[in-house]
């Protein structure tokens, strides 16, 4: 994904698109009969050094090992917690992967139905079953702060190229920002401030596909935020 | 197929009651994603024909019993409104109902990549809003463009057509009065890009030759449609897209 800037083609593909038949090596969301490459889902073509492949424009999160993650807890067993990822399947976070001692049974004392976390995908396996973790730097339960949810297809926006546009938005708008794999943002700072910020997210969200975005944003935060100026 | 009439359904011209030829389709009308809540949805017209098709997952299978360790399910339910017949449609299943839901989950399954989501479910709502015959073709066109709109894998899309015989003339997409008329009306749905067959029923009595040539004229169809569906997924990220740069991701 970093050499994005030698011209790549894009194009809008749709499932069954004949993307390529010369051999490149097929990437991602894409499926190979009689030796041509064929698009397998919606979205723009990515033909690059690592073969060609598809960037999808929607769908739902799928986990993958070491992503970090938003979760909800929407469910306590005795020695586990069911955690909302936005993922096809149910997440369990075992008391072993928290940061801290919990005794059997004892569960709905550190954490609750309803209760956000900052979680790490430890592991998903063939059949799809997936294991979170809460036992890595910065993991912690988050407090105060809202959420925003956001496709996540659209999260590489959000994070910008090696991070520059949401590194704009934290220093800009000096507010606490977490940005999950899973398309859920959690934004905590001043009042006025978070809520330029989560004006600046829906505004990425919505214009996810135009260019120059991280100028847009840059743009928008300046004449939005109370007291810009004096900053600067 | 059922009853019997005095209209000529094909005039000697070969023109037909809605001014058709023989071989000529109604008009297609496709949009992708018009629901907000749905994760993928389209709308389609054929003719007098409205449907709505909306997907949901892939999600967590329930009941659990339906869960498929090695693949994802798919889950149909092609529902007739009330008020998309001129007799009022008593809600609800029906045999019919259930057949169409039935036949078109099997279609759908044989194009998408279902073994990538062990255990999910998709599920599909198709909601006939105005029926005139051919409506679980339309209904199944409309519901592998919701699919594709939800981002989920799929080998290709497939458009459906029916092709019929009334009058004695093999006819591409009948409506209704052909359809309830005539002597035979057979829907098919086909993979574009390689010509296989997804689905395939006959009602009524053709003979072989009148067999064959009414599932080329479908099939012909059925590729037009393709181009349709294809421009109405397209269309709906094309706006965006014009001034669309890599700048950063």
């Amino acid at each position: 994904m970093e050499k994005r800037n030698v011209k790549p083609s894009r194009e809008v593909v749709v499932p069954g698109d004949l993307l390529d038949d010369s051999g490149n090596r097929p990437g991602e969301n894409t499926y190979v009969r009689d030796g041509k490459t064929y698009a397998s889902v919606l979205g723009v073509k990515n033909v690059n050094s690592n073969g060609i492949s598809v960037i999808p424009l929607g769908g739902q999160y799928m986990p993958v090992a070491g992503d970090t993650v938003i979760g909800v807890i929407n469910d306590i067993g005795s020695s586990n917690w069911m955690v909302d990822i936005c993922a096809p399947y149910p997440a369990p976070l075992h008391v072993n992967e928290v940061p801290w001692r919990v005794e059997f049974g004892d569960t709905a004392r550190y954490l609750n139905i309803g209760n956000v976390v900052m979680l790490k995908v430890l592991m998903v396996d063939e059949s799809k079953k997936i294991q979170v973790t809460m036992n890595d730097s910065g993991l912690r339960r988050l407090e105060g702060g809202q959420i925003v949810e956001i496709p996540y297809a659209k999260v590489s926006r959000v994070i910008g190229k090696s991070g520059s546009m949401i590194q704009m938005i934290k220093n800009m708008t000096d507010c606490r920002i977490f940005v999950g794999q899973n398309g859920r943002i959690w934004i905590d700072g001043d009042d006025e401030r978070a809520t330029v910020a989560v004006q600046a997210i829906e505004m990425i969200e919505a214009n996810a596909q135009s260019s120059n975005l991280t100028e847009k944003v840059k743009a928008f935060l300046e004449k939005n935020l109370p007291d810009s100026n004096e900053e600067e | 197929m059922s009853g019997h009439t005095d209209m000529v359904l094909v005039d000697k011209k070969g023109i037909r009651i809605d001014g058709r030829t023989a071989d000529e389709h109604r008009a297609f009308k496709i949009e992708a994603g018009v629901l907000n809540n749905a994760d993928g949805s389209a709308y389609v017209e054929i003719g007098k024909n409205k449907v709505l098709a909306a997907v949901y997952g892939p999600r967590e299978c329930h009941p659990r019993h339906l869960q498929n360790p090695s693949k994802a399910i798919i889950q149909c339910k092609y529902n007739m409104e009330a008020f998309s017949v001129s007799d009022r449609k008593r809600p609800g299943p029906d045999r019919r109902s259930i057949e169409i839901s039935k036949i078109t989950a099997e279609a759908l399954e044989s194009v998408v990549l279902t073994e990538l989501y062990p255990r999910a479910s998709i599920d599909v709502y198709i909601e006939i809003l105005q029926a005139n015959a051919g409506t679980r073709c339309a209904g199944l066109t409309a519901a592998s463009v919701a699919l594709a709109d939800a981002g989920i894998p799929m080998r290709d899309i497939i458009p459906a057509c029916a092709a019929g015989k009334a009058d004695g003339k093999v006819l591409l997409d009948l409506n209704k009065e052909e359809d309830n008329f005539g002597d035979a009306d057979v829907p098919i749905a086909i993979i574009p890009s390689t010509d296989e067959i997804v689905l395939l029923q006959m009602d009524g009595n053709m003979t072989r030759r009148e067999f064959d040539k009414a599932i080329k004229m479908a099939m012909g169809a059925c590729h037009e449609l393709y181009d349709v569906q294809k421009d109405a997924l397209k269309r709906r990220y094309s706006v965006d897209c014009k001034e669309a740069e890599p700048d950063e991701q």
